[in-house]
């Protein structure tokens, strides 16, 4: 049986399944609850088969039809791969709980293909070892997120979503140049053979400006931020979770991917600037967020600072090698956990209130315990507070700094964990007050709001954790290339 | 200078055009045209490389360009049914600036 299971394709299954889900709901709208929450079950099973086959194995290759490469398109998992597939699904798994008890009949019937097709798109971004099968599923990515803020139907909603498509696309056209100047210069398509024969000539170098450049439009780096608030806080609160959770994270992967297969050896300069736009979208994600008067916009701008961390570690990868990325990846990962987590709250919030201004939340620590100790333990991820996930990713990046002697980076990191602190500690302060002016309130599902307390303490337990999950991400030593203080061409 | 360079030329060219008209006008419909100009330019790009071998052209970036027109068809299709609901409800095909409450 055993042996059975470890002969299944569960990369190809992985990107089936959600597909096939997806379509299915579109044929049976009445039953698209069950339907969804099967196919997610599925999905997340996949992964632990994946995952089973990789430990055994090692790295995962398929090639899609027996086609090879150059000319056939290249499945590939290793443990950067399975990790995030991992916290795609754990994520998935709860806002789709979620799901089922916000949205009504006729929204629920627009939300699961929609949210099935992004899944797809997502397992199959981090899958692809196919530069223009990356294109490909990015703008898949794009055009379902974009579809999926469109559902609140409002003008806010509307706004944001043609923003974020507009956005969206050109930063999937400046991806696309790249991929044509690549194909030029080496004929190929595929990760590990382009990997094999980059060098540093004019042509490489504006694919890498172009390919950076769509996908830190796509990642809302800070200045390239501006779609993201609108997009992220007018949308549904369970969309919100997966948009800020999963969909920025996928065009970073696919960022640190191209870094480390192609681009590492000739761009040791363009990391140092990186490293600058982190520590402003730090800096000012995190103001942002404490002038805002709702939840959402607060959220919203607090994914911005996050953002910020990830691209601290590309500076500090130059000496530091292994720690940095295993802590940029475990900042990914409790982001993920607890930024959906918050959302999810702020989605109770609004629900139980009908509003989400900051100053009128009505004593809601009594009224919503569960809620406001999600939002509360997310928060502590954010701050980097051990016991939790937020804490491992940032002591690595610390210890990376210092390794290094970059205090100017390790100040920014201890100043985005203070400002943290104040934009929570702004919204629990009023939760455990009464407001002014009462206002009526509805009834809170449990089922939503002990998802969200069950992501926020995953994001707590993520601490825990990082002896089971360090040795995952190195399956296929994705970032082997240059662990220690390798030499580093200019 | 070869065909091929001077599609390639013409291609970033119009990759440009695109992404300036994309900044520059406030109209929807414009900034969706301008990003079709912008795809059509990463097109002509690819299928001039395809001709860059004397002999064969090469399929591979044909294969490319289908693909991409496919994409960018049901973009532009999502991106004006945006339009047409932003134009239903504020009455303007622009994107609205001022405080989204």
């Amino acid at each position: 049986m055993g042996d059975f299971l470890l002969t299944i394709p569960w990369a190809v299954v992985l990107i089936l399944l959600p597909l096939v889900g997806a379509i299915a709901c579109f044929l049976w709208p009445k039953k698209v609850n069950q339907l969804g929450l099967i196919t997610l079950g599925g999905v997340f099973l996949s992964v632990v088969g994946l995952g089973a086959w990789l430990l055994e194995n090692g790295v995962y290759h398929h090639a899609v039809g027996g086609w090879n490469a150059p000319l056939g398109i290249q499945l590939y998992a290793d443990g950067l791969s399975l990790v995030m597939l991992g916290i795609t699904a754990l994520v998935g798994v709860a806002v789709s709980v979620y799901a089922t008890a916000y949205f009504d009949r006729s929204q629920s019937e627009r939300f699961w293909p929609l949210w099935l097709f992004l899944l797809t798109a997502l397992n199959a971004l981090f899958l692809s070892a196919d530069i223009f099968n990356l294109y490909v599923t990015l703008e898949l990515l794009g055009l379902s997120a974009v579809a999926l803020v469109a559902l609140g139907g409002g003008k806010a909603a509307l706004n944001g979503a043609m923003r974020y498509l507009l956005a969206s696309l050109l930063g999937s056209l400046l991806f696309l140049f790249g991929v044509a100047l690549l194909y030029h210069t080496y004929g190929s398509l595929d990760l590990a053979m382009l990997s094999e024969q980059v060098e540093s000539t004019p042509t490489v170098w504006m694919a890498l400006g172009l390919m950076s450049a769509g996908l830190l439009l796509k990642t809302a780096l800070f200045p390239l931020h501006f779609w993201l608030p609108p997009a992220h806080a007018s949308a549904f609160s369970p969309i919100s979770a997966l948009l800020s959770a999963l969909v920025v994270k996928a065009s970073f992967y696919l960022l640190l991917r191209l870094w480390l297969e192609i681009f590492w050896p000739i761009s040791g300069s363009v990391a140092g600037l990186f490293g600058v736009l982190g520590v402003m979208a730090i800096l000012w994600g995190s103001l942002q967020a404490l002038r805002q008067t709702r939840v959402k916009m607060l959220v919203a701008y607090s994914t911005v600072a996050q953002i910020g961390y990830l691209f601290l570690a590309f500076p500090l990868a130059m000496g530091a090698g292994v720690t940095a990325w295993n802590a940029v990846i475990y900042l990914a990962i409790s982001h993920a956990l607890a930024k959906a987590a918050m959302f999810m709250a702020a989605g109770n919030l609004l629900r139980f209130g009908g509003h989400d201004r900051i100053a009128d939340l009505d004593q809601l620590a009594q009224r919503l315990p569960l809620t406001i100790a999600a939002f509360a333990l997310a928060g502590v991820s954010f701050i980097g507070l051990p016991p939790s996930g937020g804490f491992i990713g940032k002591w690595l990046l610390l210890e990376a700094a210092l390794m290094q002697g970059r205090w100017d980076l390790a100040v920014v990191m201890v100043l985005g964990g203070i400002l943290a602190a104040m934009y929570i500690f702004k919204v629990l302060g009023y939760a455990f007050t009464e407001a002014s002016k009462p206002s009526k309130v509805k009834t809170v599902p449990v089922r939503m709001e002990w998802a969200a307390l069950l992501l926020a303490s995953g994001a707590i337990l993520l601490g825990f954790l990082a002896p089971l999950i360090l040795p995952l991400l190195a399956i296929g030593t994705p970032f082997d290339a240059f662990s220690g203080n390798e030499e580093i061409m200019p | 200078m070869s065909i091929a360079i001077l599609y390639a030329l013409v291609g970033i060219g119009l990759f440009c055009l695109g992404v300036y008209a994309l900044m520059i006008h406030a109209h929807l419909l414009r900034k969706i045209l301008a990003l079709n100009i912008m795809g059509s330019g990463v097109f002509m790009v690819l299928l001039a490389l395809a001709g860059r071998t004397e002999i064969t052209p090469d399929p591979v970036p044909a294969a490319m360009v289908i693909t991409g027109i496919v994409v960018a068809v049901s973009a532009t299709a999502l991106a004006l049914a945006l339009m047409l609901k932003i134009n239903a409800i504020t009455g303007r095909a622009e994107l609205n600036d001022a405080e989204e409450k």
